[in-house]
């Protein structure tokens, strides 16, 4: 601790964090530009002047930059001083000469920190007359604008978009007043954490492509806490509304996972919300009916024998309704067969080994990792961002030794020049985070679980041992085993991602046998689990479609009711026929028409996560709660109320439901404390949807109804469709959006929520943990070693992942699906030269012939094919399996 | 895309000799640049790509060394560059006169090339000769004390084709 003196009065604070942070922590307002909480200080932009003093008696002081001042003992700085004020004020007017007069038409207007800082100094007045200069704009995609003539020169892009996140195509050109940040020539830019840009560029030159589709003010949004569907790490979100449809979604900041950043598959995947494949309307065999007659039949089809079929992309709220609907015997989890064995084996490890599954900001802190494979780029993109940080520790070690801190972000880099921290990457096939890899080893699914025992059986002698390793793979156990073994933070990341259970149990094997040599210490495992309540849903149940047509078939089904589900994502297509061909009726409940939903004889529209409010399990094994952003429109209810109604309204609301789920089954006690109920309040008062600012209430909807309509009840939360209520003490988990008082822009206001900035929100990041480390352990080895595969007549066919494209939900987004490819089939060119095949492949899967478009991938192991997973054309083919290629002779 | 096509033998090996000598490629840049420049005049995109090849950089990281030097050429310049020098000594002394003189004798402004493309005209901020200021620089030649005669005269050595205009 170190005590400070600003503008007279003294405070105790944390000694060596810089001076501007420390200050916006003490929630005092001094402007700055170039400096991020996650980026640290460089020192850019003179912004954030003060004058220090040497001691008491000075009067005088020297200008310093906050932001690279570090607090020590006794410091004494003021922020008001005539002199600061004025160099803060010259700084904005400099940096205001090139700056457009373009606010109204800028749609960075309203939340710009620019502008919150330009008014902050007190800069209202402009005096220069000249020519500013200007640039051309660059085409960047279908996600981000660009307008360069707002640029300010902070050079935020490229730390985040090059030195946080990676990317190689985003840069600055030129010098001086020229100075130009862009691509090399006009084009997409391909890192996918290109969104990220929008929110920490200060002005307006990156601005959301798919917002400006249907552009309002920040104000004019209706926002709400909410929770990414879109893969398994459950960053936060704060998605914003307007007449009826979803119109962006921003980051909501948790220190403990997303922290301030998103990937762009959660950021423009929202797209599907507003689909025209939206289910709106009950449909009765095909025809539209009311929801009453909807409601009535449904009942009606519920004696005899039903079952439920959940869905991993569906609340645990929901999940459970259905449960509870048919009974806990008649309801399948949904998953397919693969994913359901493997989350079942995941759960186990999390249950009874000595493990420990981190949070995104725990990963951070990995001093080695090990990624056994999993793409994790294209799986949950989000941990890679947040591995590419773990490698930068022994960065920060370096400058430790050197007494620079860490927050110097320029010097600490330079410090380091390309040393990084061990990752290793063992994966199938090339990936995006094997620039920062220390080794990268390629192979099988049965490849990458063999070399795994071997880590652990290096590790720790006791483990299973590999027979007939090759030399290379010996060598790579011994140098992956010591470094893991010599860390302090070691960290292993794996997941379902190469469908195998011998990858996912060798992962378990590494971690316990760094358990042992750490005397029992939980170790750092991260699974990664392909959607948004794979997890949670596991913890119910872990029972396959291939089960739930097992059991029609033993005995005759009356009637199946498929919730959130497209079954033909999860079994072969012939099955899933044969399945709906065998059950009298077919009652589909969801949101978005596919494949399954067009065998409905009873649809029911369902509700997005934007309409509706659940619990959600993450990766992390973190329950988190998402609220409805909007009430659903027209017939569209929420699906878990469908099931409630039917079930004779056994819960009122949305509470009661969370709470037989977690009286129901104990695992889930937890769950309740996730968020406030809804009958909290803040001062009497419900939290407000919509900023203070809101405008047109009282006539946005004249069109239909010239009095101003009663703002629709939400029974089910403690938040209000209104802009009247309680704004401030709101707990973090209520949090629609971050506004205070001179602070529009919200990756710049969220500083006045937390305990300390860059730290955790205050009143503490939302959600509970599900899992902690067991007090006693009970794991056993894994001892069943695959055999190293190879098949002169078959192929081992792997799947490939896209960030873009694998998910179903994000894929609809028409922004998103713009990077879309088709499903597609990958050979190593040699093997594909070998075969004689050129530009398209025909494999067979599962009894069907499959042709498709082939690409050459010099990263395949030999023998294999890469399959494309989940892409428009080929959804399922549960792999990894043995295929065999069909000559073009031969084909039929 | 083939290298060697868009890079002479002769300029790949150079840059590959001067990319050796550092552990890290990308640190030759500058040098790379410049054996182009020297070759051809000016760095083209396709160049630039090929020379970021080379040096294990994406074009975006090389370009935005390129552009931040103004003596590293990203668009066609004539056949003698003439820089004039702007900053405070020569310009105390006549830059801007000596600079008007050049642009109507040459037809062209600041940053332009005259049509035959003979001369390019570029602003530069310092030549380190300010005791003999107002300067151009020409080429690789230093011209001092430089006023309207010396102007005419060292246009009409270089070349007439432009000065009866």
């Amino acid at each position: 601790m170190a005590k400070i003196t600003v503008d007279g009065q003294t405070y105790d604070v944390k000694a060596g964090d810089n001076l501007l942070k420390t200050c916006l922590s003490l929630r005092l307002d001094l402007p700055y530009f170039c400096w991020h909480p996650a980026l640290g200080s460089v020192g850019a932009c003179r912004q954030c002047a003060v004058v220090q003093y040497k001691d008491e008696s000075d009067a005088q002081g020297r200008l310093v930059m906050a932001c690279m001042t570090p607090v020590t003992e006794g410091l004494r700085v003021s922020l008001e001083a005539p002199q600061a004020r004025e160099f803060r004020a010259g700084v904005i007017e400099f940096l205001m000469t090139n700056h457009p007069h373009d606010c109204p038409v800028c749609e960075e207007g309203g939340e710009c920190h620019l502008q919150d800082m330009t008014v902050m100094t007190g800069h209202t007045f402009r005096r220069y007359r000249g020519l500013k200069r200007t640039h051309r704009n660059q085409y960047l995609g279908p996600f981000i604008n660009h307008e360069m003539n707002r640029c300010i020169a902070c050079y935020r892009c490229v730390r985040v978009y090059r030195d946080y996140a990676g990317g190689k195509d985003l840069d600055v050109f030129a010098s001086r007043n020229n100075v130009y940040f862009g691509r090399f020539e006009d084009g997409v830019l391909e890192n996918e954490f290109s969104g990220n840009l929008v929110e920490v560029c200060p002005t307006g030159v990156f601005t959301d492509r798919t917002f400006s589709q249907h552009y309002v003010r920040k104000w004019d949004l209706q926002h709400a806490p909410s929770i990414c569907v879109h893969c398994g790490v459950g960053c936060n979100t704060s998605p914003g509304e307007r007449y009826g449809t979803l119109r962006r979604i921003v980051n909501r900041y948790n220190g403990e996972v997303n922290g301030y950043f998103l990937c762009d598959r959660g950021r423009f995947g929202y797209g599907f919300v507003n689909s025209e494949r939206r289910i709106r309307q009950p449909m009765l065999r095909g025809e539209p009916v009311s929801g009453e007659t909807a409601l009535a039949h449904f009942q009606g089809l519920l004696g005899g024998h039903t079952i439920g079929i959940g869905s991993p992309r569906a609340s645990l709220e929901v999940n459970f309704a259905l449960r509870e609907l048919v009974g806990a015997e008649h309801f399948y989890a949904g998953f397919a067969q693969g994913e359901a064995s493997l989350a079942a084996a995941i759960l186990d490890v999390l249950r009874h080994w000595p493990v420990h599954n981190p949070s995104l900001r725990e990963v951070e802190q990995a001093d080695a990792v090990l990624i056994l494979g999993e793409d994790v780029a294209n799986t949950a993109p989000r941990v890679a961002l947040a591995l590419r940080q773990a490698v930068r520790n022994r960065a920060f070690e370096r400058a430790d030794r050197l007494k620079i801190p860490r927050w110097q972000d320029a010097a600490v880099r330079e410090a380091a020049q390309g040393e990084k921290s061990p990752l290793f990457v063992v994966a199938p096939n090339a990936t995006r985070l094997d620039d920062i890899a220390e080794a990268i080893c390629r192979g099988t699914p049965e490849d990458i679980a063999r070399l795994g025992l071997a880590i652990a059986n290096r590790i720790d002698a006791s483990a299973p041992a590999v027979a007939d390793l090759s030399q290379e793979d010996e060598h790579l156990a011994e140098l992956i085993g010591d470094t893991l073994t010599a860390a302090a933070h070691p960290l292993i990341v794996s997941g379902t991602g190469c469908g195998s259970l011998s990858v996912v149990r060798a992962a378990a094997n590494i971690a316990l046998a760094l358990s042992n040599r750490r005397e029992g210490r939980a170790v750092d495992l991260c699974y990664v689990v392909p959607e948004c309540n794979t997890l949670g849903l596991a913890m119910m149940d872990e029972r396959s479609v291939k089960d739930a047509f097992a059991a029609a078939k033993t005995r005759d089904l009356n009637t199946v009711i498929v919730l959130e589900n497209d079954l033909y994502r999860r079994a072969d297509a012939g099955a899933v026929d044969s399945f709906f061909n065998g059950t009298r009726h077919v009652v589909v409940i969801d949101h978005i028409r596919h494949g399954t939903a067009a065998k409905a004889q009873l649809l029911l529209p369902g509700s997005t996560f934007a309409e509706t409010e659940g619990t959600l399990v993450s990766l992390e094994g973190r329950a988190q709660r998402f609220y409805s952003v909007m009430p659903g429109s027209g017939e569209i209810r929420d699906s878990w109320r469908w099931l409630a109604d039917a079930a004779a309204k056994r819960w009122s609301n949305i509470d009661a439901l969370t709470a037989a789920c977690a009286a129901a089954l104990p695992e889930f006690g937890p769950i309740r404390n996730a968020a406030p109920p809804a009958g909290f309040r803040v001062e009497g008062e419900k939290v407000p949807r919509e900023p203070h600012r809101y405008s047109g209430r009282t006539a946005m909807f004249a069109n239909r109804e010239i009095h101003e309509p009663k703002p629709p009840d939400d029974p089910d939360s403690a938040l209000a469709f209104s802009m009247e209520g309680a704004s401030v003490d709101v707990p973090p988990a209520l949090l629609p959006f971050v506004w205070a008082p001179g602070w529009n822009s919200h990756q710049q206001a969220v500083n006045k929520f937390q305990d300390e900035v860059g730290g955790a929100l205050r009143g503490g990041d939302p959600g509970v943990r599900l899992f902690e480390s067991p007090e006693t352990a009970e794991p056993r080895w894994f001892d069943e070693v695959p055999y190293r595969l190879r098949d002169e007549a078959r192929w081992r066919a792997i799947p490939l992942y896209h960030v873009f494209g694998s998910e179903e939900l994000s894929a609809l987004s028409p922004p998103l699906a713009e990077r879309v490819p088709a499903a597609y089939a990958a050979l190593h060119p040699e093997d594909a030269e070998r075969l004689g095949v050129g530009e398209t492949l025909a494999v067979r899967l599962n009894e069907r012939v499959v042709r498709l478009p082939l690409r050459l991938e010099s990263s395949l192991p030999r023998g294999a094919v890469g399959i494309s997973a989940g892409l428009a054309g080929l959804f399922r083919s549960d792999l990894p399996a043995w295929i065999a290629i069909e000559k073009e002779g031969e084909r039929p | 895309m083939n290298e060697t096509r868009i890079l002479s033998e002769q300029e790949t090996a150079e840059i590959l000799a001067a990319a050796g000598h550092y552990p890290d490629k990308s640190a030759a840049s500058v040098e790379a640049l410049k054996i182009v420049q020297k070759y051809r005049g000016w760095v083209s995109d396709e160049a630039l790509k090929t020379v970021a090849g080379l040096l294990e950089m994406s074009p975006d990281e090389l370009d935005g060394v390129a552009t931040f030097y103004n003596l590293i050429f990203r668009r066609p310049v004539g056949e003698n560059v003439i820089l004039c020098c702007d900053s405070v000594s020569c310009w105390m002394l006549g830059a801007d006169r000596i600079r008007e003189h050049l642009s109507e004798r040459l037809g062209i402004g600041l940053g332009e090339t005259t049509a035959d493309g003979r001369y390019t005209l570029l602003p530069i901020v310092c030549l380190g000769a300010c005791d003999r200021a107002p300067v151009l620089m020409v080429g690789e030649e230093l011209y001092e004390d430089v006023d309207e005669s010396k102007i005419d005269e060292l246009l009409k050595r270089n070349g007439q084709t432009w000065t009866d205009r």
